[in-house]
């Protein structure tokens, strides 16, 4: 491998390959859709080239305002519940045996093979009133009677939850199982309890994933659209919900373009934002 | 009694005894090696002492209480692990003061004890640096001080030095040695280096197969192993059978005058540098040179007799005049030779 900075234009030659398909595949679409969602709707068709800040004079409105925030919100929520869960589950799971982490790992692998779809109705089910899990807690007597759990926002958190649960613990697992069990050993000999030693020693040395997970999970859950319509009322509806309704059902092009031109740059500096405080955190 | 005492301590991975019935007494203030080969149990055995493994059957004590029931982070013990362990979100300066921050100390206290114990390991102002700034040799002083931070009971090291190149290992036994005297503290360091037990420890036990082989004084225990094993572990060691012949042993190639055997004969144990090596065509033992090691500082020479291996280890002042292919006479002396399997008459 070479260890010297390139110099001539051949040196690039390396990365032209991930440069095309990152260009064909990423920049171009972005960039067409950034040009469409400066263009005018075309009433009962498509729509034609112009240079117009409608769509995003339309998007300045209180209710998408609101919208933007609850989908910031879910998506943080998501993070956050998904780290809860999923940091305990990766560091005890670091702890098994090296068959029961592979087998752990390719369950959780399949969690990821499931459609959205299968897993929002499958969650609709399990949630429902007449066949629900509150049957359960009813025949053990814990309930009284059976209740729905869906559609609501408990339960849109839970499938989300669920979906991204895989992705958490496949982002942390390389960095746990990497982690030299030493460390903890070692805060537990200079005196601290297991709690203490995991919280003063293993969450700090992991802080970086711990962030980067945060920031994937986000981004993930910021994008999920079926799951907010399968599970939710209109209320917890996402901008993604909303973006794909204006592309799908009314042919509004331009103003999903905005919209979703909008959603890129308000989570790119959220991540921009956790990154610097996470440098200047680390700088002390 | 004040120190450390292990009764009968047992552990079992499985069908496997890692440590088989040890019981082994540490007077307070003493410097002891757990020395042998890799997976003779002598870190298992650290380890139940520090709290991080239960022993399976067995009791620790420290100054007659009790400690099974202990975890680790109530022992008060201080340890340096193989891989140092240091922490590499803090600073030196917090590194060390990490004990102390959590028994609760004030930031004025932790910040003079931290003064105190950079100094004590030389290596006074490096608060503010970072782990990774660090060399292999200042890391090593670093997770000592952490260890020493709390005035512990009893200071543990798990192969502190392996990571260390030979010169800065050689100095680091000896500052660890000094180290110990100065605090008094009863320490106990797991090697499987023989040279760096010999020379930091009042007491070696070598271990094999979880169990004690042997303990004693450093000069003690290579001047009477207690088993071929011991002999052959710590330095260097020619183990030959002998034959009982009267008033002499017989051994491939030759005889030892004077040394009578109990019985047919046994195994007996000399160390090289006992043999010496003659031109006398009268010396009681032949051998043929098979190879000559000259290090400058001593002559190494390996001969073969019968089917025997001796090694003779010899100054250069006593430069003996043989080369590759000769045969030269050996003489070892009665009183130089541990005898195992049988006993002198």
């Amino acid at each position: 491998m070479r260890r010297t900075p390139p110099e001539r234009a051949a040196d690039y030659f390396p990365i032209a390959y991930p440069a095309f398909m990152l260009g064909l595949f990423f920049v171009v679409p972005f960039a067409i859709m950034v040009a469409v969602s400066f263009f005018r709707r075309v009433q009962g068709g498509f729509y034609e080239p112009a240079f117009t800040f409608a769509n995003y004079g339309r998007f300045l409105s209180v209710f998408f305002g609101e919208v933007l925030v609850f989908s910031l919100v879910l998506a943080g929520l998501v993070s956050a519940v998904c780290l809860l869960l999923g940091v305990p589950f990766t560091y005890f799971l670091t702890k098994l045996s090296r068959k029961a982490q592979v087998f752990w790992l390719v369950a959780l692998l399949g969690v990821l093979s499931l459609s959205e779809v299968i897993i929002g109705f499958a969650w609709s089910t399990l949630l429902s009133r007449t066949a629900g899990l509150s049957n359960l807690l009813v025949a053990i007597g814990v309930m009284d009677r059976p209740d729905a759990w869906t559609p609501g926002f408990a339960a849109v958190l839970t499938g989300l939850v669920y979906q991204a649960f895989p992705y958490t613990v496949l982002v942390l697992y390389p960095s746990f199982s990497r982690l030299d069990p030493s460390l903890m050993e070692a805060s537990r000999t200079l005196g601290a309890s297991p709690l203490k030693a995991f919280s003063t020693v293993v969450l700090p040395v992991l802080r970086k994933t711990l962030i980067a997970t945060f920031i994937i999970v986000f981004i993930f859950a910021l994008g999920a659209y079926l799951l907010p319509q399968i599970l939710g009322r209109p209320q917890h509806w996402t901008l993604s919900v909303l973006i794909t309704d204006q592309a799908v059902y009314q042919s509004n092009m331009p103003f999903a373009a905005a919209m979703a031109v909008f959603l890129v740059v308000a989570s790119l500096s959220l991540v921009v934002i956790v990154a610097a405080l996470n440098r200047k955190g680390a700088g002390q | 009694m004040s120190g450390l005492e292990l009764n009968r301590i047992t552990k079992r991975f499985g069908a496997v005894a890692a440590v088989d019935d040890v019981s082994l007494t540490v007077p307070q203030g003493t410097f002891v090696c757990l020395l042998g080969p890799s997976g003779c149990g002598k870190t298992t055995l650290l380890r139940m002492i520090a709290g991080l493994e239960e022993p399976t059957s067995g009791v620790i004590s420290v100054d007659g209480n009790r400690l099974n029931s202990t975890p680790a982070h109530k022992r008060d013990f201080g340890m340096v692990f193989q891989s140092l362990a240091l922490f590499p979100h803090l600073s030196v300066g917090e590194n060390i003061a990490y004990p102390l921050r959590i028994r609760g100390r004030s930031s004025s206290e932790q910040g003079a004890r931290v003064k105190e114990l950079l100094e004590l390991v030389h290596l006074p102002g490096i608060e503010q640096r970072a782990i990774t700034q660090l060399s292999g040799g200042q890391r090593q002083r670093v997770a000592i001080a952490r260890a020493l931070a709390v005035s512990p009971k009893l200071f543990l090291l798990d192969e502190p030095l392996s990571a260390l190149d030979a010169k800065l290992r050689e100095a680091m036994q000896v500052e660890l040695r000094q180290l110990q005297q100065q605090l008094g503290i009863t320490t106990i360091v797991v090697t499987h280096d023989q040279r760096e037990a010999m020379s930091m420890s009042d007491q070696i036990v070598v271990m094999s197969e979880g169990r004690i082989q042997q303990m004693a004084a450093p000069i003690d225990m290579y001047r009477n192993p207690a088993n071929s094993f011991v002999a052959d572990f710590l330095g260097q060691a020619n183990l030959i059978d002998a034959k009982a012949d009267g008033p002499d042993a017989l051994v491939p190639g030759g005889r030892i005058p004077g040394l009578s055997l109990v019985g047919s004969g046994g195994r007996i144990s000399v160390r090289p540098e006992e043999v010496m090596v003659t031109s006398r065509e009268d010396a009681p033992i032949h051998a043929r040179v098979g190879f000559i090691r000259d290090m400058g500082a001593s002559i190494e020479i390996h001969l073969d007799s019968e089917g025997a291996h001796y090694v003779v280890v010899a100054s250069p002042q006593a430069r003996p005049d043989c080369r590759v292919g000769d045969t030269v006479g050996l003489t070892i002396p009665a009183e130089a030779c541990v005898v195992f399997e049988s006993g002198r008459g």
